[in-house]
Parts: C-alpha cells; structure tokens; sequence
C-alpha cells in the first residue's frame, strides 16, 4: 500500500502558514508565524543597554533569547516558567538567529527576543525561529538575510516535511525521526541542526535537499508579510 | 564546555595548525585520543564506569528506583540522565545552579540512548500501569580536558553494559542489599556513542584537548547507532552561533559510520 500522511498533504508539503508583522505594538520589532495549529509569536526589544552592567561587552552586544510554552498551548498544562527543554531550545534559537545580525555595531546592548507558543501542534521551535526572524527585521536590525527554518521528519522511511503532533507519536517501522533544521535564505549555510529519532546516515543529504523547497516557501511568506507592512 | 574566551594568538595558532592538517599532539584530525574504560567505581551503583580519554575523565554511574510510571509511556519504565560539571574537575567550573552546559550534556546524551533503543523500557514495568523501574544514569567530570560529551556516551554505555537489577522487597521497593544477578534489557546490537564534530575556520575535526575545544567555533554532537545493520544516526545537536554548509554536513554523514565502527572496536575491548 503506497504511504499516505494522515492530514493527506504531499511529503514535501508544509501545513498552510500564516505570517503576520506587528502583533505587539510596545515591541521594536514584533511578528506572528504559523504552521498549521502550531502558533507562535515573537517581540524584539533593543538593542538596549544591557544590565546588569558587569554583563555588558564593549566590543560586541549580544543577543538573548527566551522561548517557552504558554501553560495552556497544550493538551497537559505546561507548568508555567523555565524547563530545561525550553532553556535548550531558547539557546538554539539564539545560536539558530546570531549568525545573520552583526551585533558588533551595537556595544554593551543587548537584542531581547522573546518567543511564546499560544497552540502547540509539533514544530514549534522552527516557528518559533521564522516568528522571530521576522521580528528581527521588523525592529529594523541590520540582518545579512531572513533565517527560515522548519523540520522535517521521517515515518518509517517515508521522509516528510513539517509534522504535525499526530506525525511525531507515528509508532511503527522505523518510528518517528524529527530533524529540525534552519538555514541563511539563499544560501547553504545552516544555523540549526537537531535531531531525534533513527535515520540511516546516508540519507542527511535527501533531508537536506526535500526542506530546501520549504525553506523557499517559508522565505517568500516571510518577506510578503514584511513587504506587506512596509508598503 | 568552552566556558573561556581563547586568545585571538591562540586561536590563529590552531587555526594555521589545523590549516596544515596537524595538531599539538601529532595526532591527525579526526584522530581520537587512546581511552580505557573500567569498572565498578562505586559497589553501591546498579552499574558503574570511568572512562579515560585523554587526560579528560568522567565517571558513571547506574542507580534504579521504583516509581510511577509517566503518564505518557503507562507500559514503559523511566530513563534520566543527569550531569553535575563539579568545580573538581576544572578550573572552567563553578559552583551553584548548572550552567547551560550542564544541562546541555545530559540531554544530549539521553537523546543518543533513548532514540537509539539501546534500552527495552518494555522490560522494566513491574506491576503495569503502576510501578516501573527508572533507570538514573548519572555522569560527574573527573577531570575536564575536553570533549566530555563523547567520554560521557561512552562512560554511560559502559555503565548501563555492567548494571545489574536490584531485588524487590515484599514492601515493593529496591531491594539493594539483594542483587539479583540479571542485567538490564539491553539490545546486543544497538550500543550508542555520541561523535561531536568541532569546527574552527574551514576545519572540521574530532575530540579536542580543552585548549582545542575553547579555540574551536563551533560543535556538533551526533548520537550514533547500528540498527539492523544500518548505521542511525539518532540524534544531533550543533552549537554556537556559527554556520556549517551542506558540504559539511555531508562529509560528517559519511564519516560517521566509520568512527563509529572504530570506537565501538576499542570500547568492545573493555566489555
């Protein structure tokens, strides 16, 4: 029987996506990103002197991410505050956007981004990432490019784009495999790299080359929200 | 681990070192350091080992309680992992809550043994639904002179390799005075061990000395397994705010499954 996903998309089909500028008037830079039901937005704030002062770095300013689940994004009540989950993914994130800003143009300041799921449905970090990559923009940051990003997933051996919650608890074969990836748009240079599950090494490259059309269609949703805005 | 800025000279050093292929040491790049592995550092652990690799040391240990078992997995028993980066092992470390790194590394190595199914959690349920053995690996730097994470996989393979499961009492709880003289339910193929591949200017390279690892921009950790005859990769983390290209990528997927056959070799020697 040929493989079908549950929702009936194309292997290499993302869920529909949403993108929206200026969600939160108070932030510098502000945006909404969805995949489907997972939901995410993002405020950017600075750069800003960065306090406490012994913190500050006169030769570079930096950049602070924060990411967590809101408690009723999803379906167990998240406890509110920190985990180490979220503590993991707020630094990859901030590995995951560094590589496009030049922040040595902005000495002891630090550039908040703050990043809350409001409805959880799988891929949340890589929306989470697109959120705030369109926020960064918005603020007016000086960027070399978007950053996109998105995971792709494997079930059994069907490799598929952007899983959805029902995806990622698959529980046959192989099982499932989430590989969530971002990259500089229009470029080859990868910013982030995870990955759970079993996948046979000789197959990275197919992964790689299947989320390089959704990376297209992420950027081009990115820059007609921003376009949107700034027209 | 690099919790230090290296020098902008020092970094230049390696980078022109590393440009020639060479390192201080005369190692080749993607050369690991000789390791030993042995056991039974403590007799009151489920399962115990001290890995040497290099001058860096770590050691493991097993511990297994009784508990609940989660919500979400009714017919499985619990795995944690957890890390303490002690201020004994290094300079770099201070006391007080753990640092990012030290919530970095346990992850990391859970991920690797997890996903790899290395363990059958099946086989730990001991009334379903209600009581289930957790299976605690904890992992404590005896001496931090880089590359820890890899020296933690293998530490931890190694000590899950050598646990055995504690009696029950008739009050359902651990019994550890009474051994009972079976191991865990442990896969004889899969065995895990992370391969973290370090980057400095255009040089990828492999188990760095702590200078090495502070000089380096950026790292990527691979938890990698065989599965029915095919080499997994099971789970992947990179650091830092720096790029790797697709070519980059591409060369690590394929030298994996040799590294990996190569420490599997040296640690099989050891179990």
């Amino acid at each position: 029987m040929a493989f079908k996903r549950i929702d009936g998309r194309k292997n290499s089909d993302l869920r529909p996506i949403t993108a929206k500028i200026g969600v939160i008037p108070n932030a510098d830079g502000s945006a909404l990103f969805a995949f489907g039901n997972t939901i995410a937005i993002a405020a950017v704030y600075g750069p800003r002197l960065l306090h406490p002062q012994h913190m500050q770095d006169p030769e570079t300013g930096i950049l602070r991410v924060n990411y967590d689940l809101l408690s009723f994004s999803v379906n167990d009540r998240k406890k509110p505050g920190p985990s180490r989950r979220s503590q993991e993914i707020s630094k990859v994130t901030e590995w995951a956007l560094s590589p496009v800003l030049d922040l040595k143009e902005f000495p002891n300041t630090v550039i908040d981004v703050q990043i809350y799921i409001i409805q959880a449905d799988a891929g949340t970090r890589t929306a989470g990432i697109n959120a705030a990559s369109m926020a960064l923009a918005h603020a007016g940051i000086p960027m070399r490019n978007l950053v996109c990003s998105v995971a792709v997933g494997k079930q059994d051996k069907e490799i598929v784009v952007d899983l959805t919650k029902a995806e990622e608890d698959f529980d046959g074969g192989e099982g499932p495999t989430d590989f969530p990836l971002a990259k500089i748009a229009n470029t080859d240079q990868y910013t982030l790299l995870q990955l759970d599950g079993k996948i046979p090494a000789e197959r990275v490259s197919e992964v790689l080359t299947i989320a390089d059309q959704a990376f297209a269609n992420i950027y081009e949703a990115q820059k007609k929200a921003l376009k949107e805005e700034f027209s | 681990m690099s919790s230090m800025k290296s020098a902008g000279i020092t970094i230049d050093t390696f980078k022109k070192l590393f440009t020639a292929g060479k390192r201080f040491d005369g190692r080749g790049l993607m050369e690991y350091r000789p390791f030993e592995v042995n056991f039974e550092v403590s007799n009151c652990a489920e399962g115990s080992a001290r890995v040497r690799l290099g001058k860096s040391e770590v050691i493991v240990g097993v511990k297994m309680n009784i508990d609940k078992p989660y919500p979400d997995s009714p017919d499985k028993g619990n795995l944690m992992v957890s890390a303490d980066l002690l201020p004994l092992a290094s300079p770099r470390f201070e006391a007080g809550p753990p640092k990012f790194d030290a919530i970095e590394l346990p992850r990391l190595v859970d991920r690797a043994i997890r996903e790899s199914g290395m363990i059958n959690l099946k086989e730990l349920v001991v009334t379903p639904g209600e009581k289930v053995w957790t299976v605690i690996i904890d992992i404590y730097p005896i001496n931090a002179d880089g590359n820890l994470i890899d020296a933690a996989s293998i530490g931890a393979a190694a000590a899950l390799k050598s646990a055995v499961i504690p009696g029950i009492t008739e009050a359902g709880t651990p019994d550890y005075k009474h051994r009972t003289k079976k191991k865990l339910p442990l896969s004889d193929e899969t065995l895990p061990l992370s391969i973290t591949v370090f980057k400095l200017g255009n040089t990828l390279f492999l188990d760095p000395t702590r200078e090495e690892e502070e000089a380096s921009e950026t790292r990527t950790t691979f938890g990698v397994s065989k599965w029915k005859g095919s080499y997994m990769i099971n789970s992947c983390q990179k650091s830092a705010p720096v790029c790797l290209t697709r070519a980059e990528i591409e060369e690590i997927a394929k030298l994996l499954p040799k590294k990996y056959d190569e420490l599997n070799e040296r640690l099989k020697k050891f179990l």
